[in-house]
């Protein structure tokens, strides 16, 4: 049991602790590609979400997940576009795809509350990793003006998101 | 219509005063995660035009249920003021976007 914890934990502080590691010399290109995976990764859980789950307001938000990330990531695929730049894969965006996997795979084992309580309380964790690498390291980072404002947005965006998936863990019944 | 009781009915119009105002329109925008500032002098009959220039599917949804509208990215919707008062609202899918509207009689 303590195992299992001891790599959770670890997992759980890989992306964080990548991030930090990539704050010298993170380039627009790694910056776009780290926060279109983040979306990414979002709309992923939030179908599976939608494929398991049978309560109404973890299904709202799994709605509203897969929603703003697909607008955000839409922003983003037609910002880089424009500005002739192409997303350029990192340690940062490997180890935020590599613990979704992992996360993907273990919901899949699970049904009903057991899920939903499992799919809140990762939407919390993953918004607090998320916010945190915006605020810390993607948006003083970011060059380009655009991409910066675009961020910036997605700060408020998955800021309401992370107050949402905690009222819901809240009030889960 | 007899042609003096319409002058009459006119100038009865004219002189009536500011409880005739005309019925306004006035906009909210919405952009980036937030409702813009809300006009004042809001009356009862008057019109809110809700302006939603954000990518995303937002609502200004009152907390008493008394208005409940649903904002598409890049649309505008219009709603007539029913009832004065000091009327909190909320976004029901960002529940941090949160204003008031104040509606006189």
């Amino acid at each position: 049991m303590l195992k299992v914890l001891g790599f959770a934990a670890a997992l759980a502080l890989a992306a964080p602790l990548a991030v930090q590691a990539q704050t010298s010399g993170i380039n627009d290109a790694q910056i776009a590609h780290i926060a279109y995976t983040a979306g990414a990764i979002d709309v992923a859980a939030g179908k599976q979400a939608l494929a398991k789950s049978q309560n109404k307001s973890v299904r709202d938000f799994a709605q509203e997940m897969v929603r703003d990330h697909t607008a955000v990531n839409e922003q983003a695929v037609a910002l880089v576009k424009k500005l002739h730049v192409t997303p350029q894969d990192n340690p940062t965006s490997q180890a935020l795809s590599k613990d979704a996997a992992a996360k993907l795979k273990a919901h899949a084992a699970l049904k009903g509350p057991a899920f939903d309580r499992a799919y809140l309380a990762n939407e919390v964790a993953f918004h607090k990793t998320v916010n945190g690498a915006l605020s810390k390291t993607l948006i003083p980072n970011a060059k380009n003006a655009e991409l910066k404002s675009l961020l910036q947005t997605g700060l408020k965006l998955f800021t309401d998101h992370q107050a949402h998936a905690e009222q819901l863990v809240a009030s889960y019944r | 219509m007899p042609r003096r009781l319409l002058l009459a009915l006119a100038g009865a119009a004219i002189v009536a005063g500011p409880t005739c105002a005309a019925p306004k329109v006035y906009t909210v925008t919405l952009q980036q995660m937030a409702f813009g500032p809300v006009p004042s002098g809001l009356r009862v009959g008057d019109t809110v035009e809700w302006v939603n220039n954000d990518i995303f599917l937002h609502s200004a949804t009152a907390k008493d249920k008394s208005f409940d509208v649903e904002l598409k990215p890049k649309t505008r919707v219009r709603m007539v003021l029913k009832r004065a008062g000091t009327f909190a609202f909320f976004c029901r899918y960002h529940p941090g976007m949160t204003s008031r509207l104040v509606v006189a009689r």
